[in-house]
């Protein structure tokens, strides 16, 4: 009886039991565990990444599909253009996904996905296989809205460094180079684009790096939006207070085409504008991997997902998640909302491959914090609940809301709020 | 005779509260998940690194008490009088427990 009662308990105490004995301890390969690939070590996939992990008590492999050697961090990145910031501020190994959570790294990059067979066909010409995949690709540029950037050489000209990484540094070194009395030119595309108060971020910093090395200097924003997307009068406020005479805002300029070799842009409704330095944030689509595969089904620009497991409604056991999706109503496409999603995924995929019933009731948050200079931020905060009715995730009532104003302690919680998260993602 | 059916109308009160209970209480992966999403902020299970406050390990009281403060507006904030806003009270003290109970 004793024995019988040892067994029933252990079984019912961890549904992973099985596995756990079989797996070990975080030890990669050699299981007979199911398995889980995740195609991106974005803020959406690294967690998710982390978080399948652990919550199946290391049962369940993960293999991590990552063409790039460490993660760089678009949060933040605009403070390397505006000088305040290092590249290696921004950058963290995958080490410790790897190290302590057992996490399985490969350096590549995914050309196919066969959900017939359930394998992910990889550029080096192996083949992975999965018994759920999470696909976390982020996004791409829809270069073909702007014809003269498949030009050559037009794309190492006019960056859009809108990825965290080599175009950071390149913006960075071509607002250097420009002399002062010179224009920089920033062009938004129509939302839903990734991190929406992100461009205006930017041309503070740029903004707070003229005013103090280049001051007769301008920064020109032509966004394609009707106006400010995001946190609209506290970017409005810093403009005219702290960079007054610097940035010019205009709205209602949607970008049709480039001149990489005169830095001029071209518009629907406007006059041409040319630059001393272009920078061009092309209008965007969920990562090529996800559209390829049939998988973008709004619009053919993002990826339709059921809000409680994050599984595409286009194929079974394949799972999206991050800015490739196509969002519920106020929810933004940022890092943050990325690592909640591969949180609530991971939950669900954990739960779907040891027979349990996903969670039904998610409640995530998001917070975002801009620097309008240095120090300085604004933020601006949602909470977001599963409706069962509606089937999506809507802001609570009452929740959430901005800063009053600019403020200096906020910039140390923006720093506080970069340091968790990246721990959270990666650590 | 008049006691015992006394006794066994508490009992039954007893057990029938402890029932409505157990239905009212949140399934634990659930809990989990709710507060994992503030993790972000507050570390994995709560355990931040510097600049913000560790929950791991925390007086579960005084965590439902600072939310409750922070919800009303009784306590000033920069960021969590948003955000406490967004979560019912019974969550509040579920996500409470959950990390009270984590190592520090």
């Amino acid at each position: 009886m004793k024995r019988r009662q040892f067994i029933q308990t252990a079984s019912a105490g961890s549904a992973l039991g099985a596995f756990g004995l079989v797996s070990g301890c975080a030890s990669i390969g050699g299981s007979n565990g199911p398995k889980v690939v995740v195609v991106g070590g974005g803020y959406g996939g690294a967690t998710a990444a982390k978080y399948v992990r652990m919550w199946s008590d290391y049962g369940i492999q993960v293999t991590l599909i990552e063409p790039n050697a460490s993660f760089i961090s678009c949060p933040i990145s605009n403070l390397v253009i505006g000088g305040s910031k290092t590249m290696a501020d921004i950058t963290t190994s995958y080490d410790n996904l790897v190290k302590r959570h057992g996490v399985n790294l490969i350096k590549d990059y995914v050309t196919q996905i066969d959900p017939d067979k359930r394998v992910v066909k990889l550029a080096g010409g192996s083949e992975v296989p999965y018994d759920r995949l999470i696909l976390s690709p982020g996004v791409d540029f829809m270069m073909e809205s702007l014809p003269g950037m498949s030009k050559a050489g037009a794309q190492d000209k006019v960056l859009h460094a809108w990825k965290a990484g080599a175009q950071t540094l390149a913006l960075r070194k071509q607002l250097e180079a420009m002399p002062d009395g010179g224009v920089y030119a920033l062009s938004i595309p129509l939302a839903p684009y990734r991190c929406p108060p992100g461009p205006y971020e930017r041309a503070c910093q740029v903004a707070e790096y003229f005013s103090k090395a280049k001051p007769k200097s301008k920064v020109l924003i032509l966004d394609a939006n009707d106006d400010v997307t995001s946190k609209g009068p506290l970017f409005k406020k810093a403009w005219a207070d702290r960079y007054k005479g610097i940035v010019e805002y205009r709205g209602k300029h949607n970008a049709t085409d480039v001149d990489a070799a005169t830095n001029t842009l071209k518009f629907e409704f406007n006059d041409d504008v040319k630059a001393s330095v272009l920078n061009v944030i092309p209008p965007m689509r969920a990562g090529e991997i996800a559209v390829k595969s049939g998988l973008a089904t709004a619009n053919k620009r993002w990826c339709e997902v059921d809000f409680l497991t994050f599984e595409s409604k286009a194929s079974k056991n394949i799972h999206v998640l991050g800015d490739s999706i196509q969002i519920a109503p106020a929810m933004p496409k940022s890092g943050h909302m990325a690592n909640q999603h591969g949180k609530t995924c991971a939950a669900a995929v954990v739960a779907l491959l040891t027979g349990k019933e996903p969670n039904k009731q998610p409640i995530y948050n998001n917070t975002c914090y801009s620097f309008v200079s240095s120090e300085d931020v604004v933020h601006v905060a949602s909470v977001h609940a599963y409706d069962a009715d509606k089937k999506t995730m809507l802001t609570v009532p009452g929740s959430g809301g901005v800063s009053s104003a600019a403020n200096e302690l906020e910039g140390r919680y923006a720093m506080a709020w970069a340091r968790n998260i990246w721990a959270d993602t990666l650590a | 005779m008049k006691n015992w059916s006394y006794l066994i109308a508490a009992v039954l009160s007893v057990a029938a509260n402890a029932q409505a209970q157990t239905n009212n209480t949140p399934d634990p992966f659930q809990v989990r998940s709710w507060a994992a999403g503030c993790a972000n902020c507050h570390g994995t299970n709560g355990r931040a690194e510097s600049g913000n406050e560790t929950l791991a390990g925390m007086n579960k009281d005084e965590i439902v008490k600072k939310m409750l403060d922070f919800k009303a507006g009784r306590k000033p904030a920069t960021i969590m009088h948003q955000l406490s806003k967004g979560y019912s009270d019974e969550q509040i003290v579920a996500i409470a427990a959950y990390f009270a109970a984590q190592k520090k």
